[in-house]
């Protein structure tokens, strides 16, 4: 295991107090440690905001909420080539949904960006798309639940998506920008050539790395997630 | 009951990203009803979602949008009261799970089949703009799934009873994927009916979302 494995699971295990292991690393590494730290800081802030919306109606927390996610959930529906009116309408209903769906939110389960990622996605179908994409129903009778494994050794989803987080960190800005393409705006390998100005083949080699090392990080073999 | 042909994780990513098509995404859901495993690779999908939206530009926000949010929340009334939940009486009693069962209006007992010959019944879905077309296939025991050409992608989940192709069979929850280029006649197993749910024509250009070689990173 490297040093930098080392780090992320001791940040992983002791959350935020840096003792231990963290104590003998190099400046530099500190340093990248409490970035990650800061990171995870933020994050651990906007659930508790969510869960203060959903249990107290706490306007303050939803405002901290807004000034967080607003600006870049803007970026995010301006993706999609509507007009600002309609990014505006689908902004207010979004939000509108984040304040009246915010009980839905599990902190155990998923990350404030997350969840809060899930619900703008279902609001620029509803007002995009004139499709609309079914989804499954936890109270369904027919419904499989999991099995829930003992505690010791099931990892929570709170950790593997920090875990995928840091790992989507240690992409290249070049990586990220082939993955957000193909996620967000799902253009083909060729769009993404023509709209970056890169061979084809370079794009699918960036993508093809980028994938390949998530891949790597959160596989069972590579002390992962999953 | 144990799964073990999952849903891609192309299709997985696409569902995730919001791209799939309705009839694709009406099978992808099924499955996931039934599936804890491709359920969490869903999860973990929609945690790629999240991580891109934190590293989205901030954009400018106007004056005044949280105001308008803010009155908008008090004119709706809604509060952030959870709904109540459903008993979960008749749980495994459905042969369709949600969201299928809404789609054929229904579980298997009421619908209203159209013979195609043979004993094999069909039942189009109604999946509004989708390209891909859904539908239910009833296939008594013993007998072959009548041949029908598809251009794209074709997706097979079973629901009921199983079938066998290629070398595998496949029982409830399973789902076969086969393209344009595969010939194959699937059998229905001889235990009983086989009912499945087939989505033909689901498009091919999420084989390129994902390069091949780098499945299976979510683990399936
Ligand atoms: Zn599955």
């Amino acid at each position: 295991m490297n040093t930098s494995n080392v780090i992320r699971l001791a940040s992983m295990r002791s959350g935020f107090s840096q003792t231990g292991i963290l104590a003998e690393l190099s400046q530099a590494e500190m340093t990248e440690a409490e970035d990650r730290g800061a990171r995870s800081a933020e994050l651990d802030e906007m659930s508790a905001h969510l869960v203060a919306v959903a249990q107290e109606q706490d306007r303050e927390a939803f405002s901290a909420l807004f000034r967080h996610f607003a600006p870049r959930l803007k970026s995010y529906f301006r993706r999609y080539g509507e007009d600002d009116g309609r990014t505006d309408e689908v902004m207010q209903e979004t939000f509108a949904a984040i304040w009246t769906k915010a009980h839905q939110f599990d902190p155990s389960r998923a990350s404030a960006s997350t969840w809060i990622y899930t619900i703008a996605r279902n609001q620029r179908i509803d007002a995009f798309r004139r499709e609309r994409r079914p989804q499954f129903d936890p109270n369904d009778p027919a419904f499989v639940p999991e099995n829930v494994p003992d505690g010791e050794d099931s990892v929570t989803y709170r950790e593997r998506a920090e875990h995928l987080s840091e790992a989507m960190a240690e992409l290249s800005d070049k990586q990220r920008e082939v993955l957000r393409l193909a996620f967000f705006e799902d253009q083909p390998h060729e769009a993404i050539a023509r709209r970056l100005g890169l061979p084809i083949g370079t794009v699918k080699s960036r993508i093809r790395l980028a994938y390949g090392h998530l891949r790597t990080r959160l596989s069972p073999t590579a002390g992962g997630l999953l | 009951m144990t799964i073990k042909h999952h849903i891609a994780d192309d299709l997985v990513l696409a569902y995730a990203s919001g791209e799939l098509d309705e009839a694709t995404s009406l099978l992808v859901a099924t499955h996931m009803s039934l599936c804890p495993q491709c359920r969490q690779a869903l999860e973990l999908a929609e945690s790629i979602g999240g991580s891109l939206i934190e590293e989205e530009a901030e954009a400018e926000i106007a004056d005044g949008e949280l105001e308008a949010i803010f009155s908008r929340i008090e004119n709706t009334k809604e509060s952030a009261t959870p709904a109540p939940v459903p008993e979960r009486a008749r749980r495994g009693s459905y042969v369709l799970p949600q969201p299928l069962r809404d789609y054929a209006d229904g579980d298997v007992d009421g619908l209203r089949w159209r013979s195609l010959g043979g004993g094999v019944r069909h039942l189009p879905i109604d999946t509004g703009a989708s390209r891909a077309k859904a539908r239910l296939l009833y296939i008594p025991a013993g007998s072959k799934v009548p041949d029908h050409g598809h251009r794209g992608l074709e997706l097979t989940l079973v629901l009921a009873g199983s079938f066998y192709d290629e070398g595998a069979w496949f029982r409830r929850g399973d789902v076969e994927e086969a393209d344009a280029t595969v010939e194959h006649q699937p059998v229905a197993g001889p235990e009983e009916a086989c009912i499945c749910l087939a989505v033909t024509d689901a498009p091919l250009r999420f084989r390129s979302l994902i390069p091949r070689l780098a499945q299976p990173f979510l683990g399936i």
